[in-house]
């Protein structure tokens, strides 16, 4: 039980203070990007620094970390129970060792017990598949991005936004230009076309288990995830809303079947300092690979 | 980059234009949601504490005690300032603020108040917890902790070259609404 435990304190430690490889190569090439002098290079610059001392001190990269969220896939024999103990034990223990910010706090009273434990946290999703790996991934979702997050329920007149992939496209551009630097951008988009109210949340936050680099296997989505990011960066919002080249570093999309009555777009935004981690597991819960 | 030290007067702060990166030294003081809403219905700041020439930071820090008993930043990263557009422009007025630090920028009334009594907007680098906590070198006091809860309490922090963006003068303008204005022109174009 405790090799679990301590491996899901490890995988929480090192998505608080590290940023993923594919996250900190994206952020790079977009401090080349910006003009030299500008202040959206200085932020980025800052930025840069401020992903070293995290690392160097295993600290939290911001202070808000976020809602905690775990992704588990197992084999159908997997202790699903038993795992969602654990990872409750974890969170509480990496609070205490400082890696994730006293964060969680009653929806009527206000009380925050210190625990980051409570109804609906941390957030668990789990899946059963048929290979016998055992992988854990999760992610740190903060509050000001959180809030920018939009979901669009199409068709939307004064927008000109039909049930179509333009009117998806209209709708999530829109939800950019909203959350301007607000959401501590650049940003990455996980978005979900279609599903209901709560799956297409859900759904458009998977994506950002994608790599940032990836491409979608299905080319009208691809088409859709270049042309957002490509006309998201020319709206000229920059880094923190300051101005500049670099407004998202990402854009993924997933899709869902919807009733014909519905038509959703859910899109969420995750800020620059984007934590995400996975491992495998052994059988005892020991840490075999990381993947990220 | 300009360096704004203390005392942080009048024609410093109208010396300032949006876009200027600024590193400012000298004290701030933490202020959020708790104490914007306390001082907003009346509330009086402890004796020791004086906003006059000022600057009030949206921050709920993470501070720890050595074992000397003295006060540790851990993280100290910039909130959402918006929450406080309700009560900024009247809090600016009374207690004769000079700087608010925050993210996300405020909106008309404070920018009104910026003109009207000679203060600014700082913008500070939102999630950049570690880079600023390193710019803050001592925290001499803590008021208000019983009272509204460590992250919601006024912290005195004394800070040394704490980078922040100007993105809202004294002059009335504001670097939000100038992009935000672009950005809605640009889209227009594309869609
Ligand atoms: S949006 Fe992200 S970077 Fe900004 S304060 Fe929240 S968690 Fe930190």
């Amino acid at each position: 039980m405790s090799v679990l435990k301590d491996s899901i304190v490890e995988l929480i430690r090192k998505t608080s203070a590290e940023i993923p490889d594919d996250v900190q190569q994206s952020l790079l090439a977009s401090l080349k990007r910006e003009q030299a002098g500008t202040i959206a290079e200085s932020a980025l610059k800052i930025i840069q620094r401020n992903i070293e001392l995290a690392q160097s001190k295993s600290q939290p990269l911001c202070q808000d970390t976020g809602s905690v969220i775990f992704y588990v896939d197992a084999p159908r024999d997997f202790d699903q129970a038993g795992f969602e103990e654990t990872a409750r034990e974890a969170v509480s223990a990496a609070t205490k060792a400082g890696y994730l910010r006293q964060n969680s706090v009653d929806s009527i009273t206000g009380r925050n017990d210190g625990t980051n434990v409570g109804p609906g946290a941390p957030v668990l999703h789990f899946h059963q598949h048929r290979s016998p790996e055992i992988k854990v991934r999760m992610m740190l979702k903060g509050g000001g991005c959180e809030n920018v997050g939009a979901q669009y329920s199409l068709p939307i007149e004064k927008m000109k936004a039909n049930r179509d992939l333009d009117g998806c496209r209209k709708v999530i551009l829109d939800a950019v230009l909203q959350a301007q630097g607000k959401g501590c951008g650049p940003g990455i988009l996980g978005v979900c076309i279609g599903g209901d109210r709560a799956t297409g949340y859900e759904h458009s936050k998977h994506q950002f288990l994608r790599k940032i680099d990836d491409r979608n296997p299905n080319p009208e989505l691809d088409r859709l995830e270049q042309d957002i990011l490509e006309t998201g960066n020319s709206l000229g919002i920059g880094p923190m809303g300051f101005g500049g080249k670099t407004t998202l570093l990402g854009v993924k999309i997933g899709v869902l079947n919807r009733v014909p009555a519905s038509f959703f777009v859910s899109v969420s935004y995750m800020c620059w300092a984007f934590r995400r981690q996975g491992v495998t597991l052994s059988s005892e819960g020991k840490i075999q690979q990381w993947l990220y | 980059m300009i360096s704004l030290t203390a005392p942080f007067t009048e024609e410093k702060i109208r010396a300032l234009k949006v876009g200027d990166e600024v590193e400012i030294s000298g004290v701030v003081f933490t202020g959020r949601d708790a104490v914007h809403k306390y001082l907003h219905e009346g509330g009086a700041l402890p004796a020791e504490v004086s906003f006059q020439n000022g600057i009030v930071y949206h921050c709920g820090p993470v501070v720890l005690r050595d074992e000397q008993g003295a006060w540790k930043v851990v993280a100290a990263g910039p909130t959402t300032s918006i929450r406080e557009e309700p009560y900024q422009g009247e809090i600016i007025k009374k207690f004769g603020l000079r700087g608010v630090i925050g993210k996300g920028g405020m909106g008309d009334r404070t920018l009104a108040a910026c003109q009207e009594f000679g203060c600014v907007y700082f913008h500070a680098i939102g999630g950049a917890a570690q880079v600023l906590a390193e710019c803050i070198k001592r925290v001499p006091n803590v008021h208000f902790q019983k009272e509204f809860g460590s992250p919601e309490a006024i912290w005195e922090m004394v800070v040394e070259k704490f980078p922040v963006v100007v993105t809202m003068d004294s002059h009335g303008n504001s670097l939000h609404k100038k992009v935000y204005d672009a950005s809605v022109a640009a889209l227009a174009k594309r869609l």
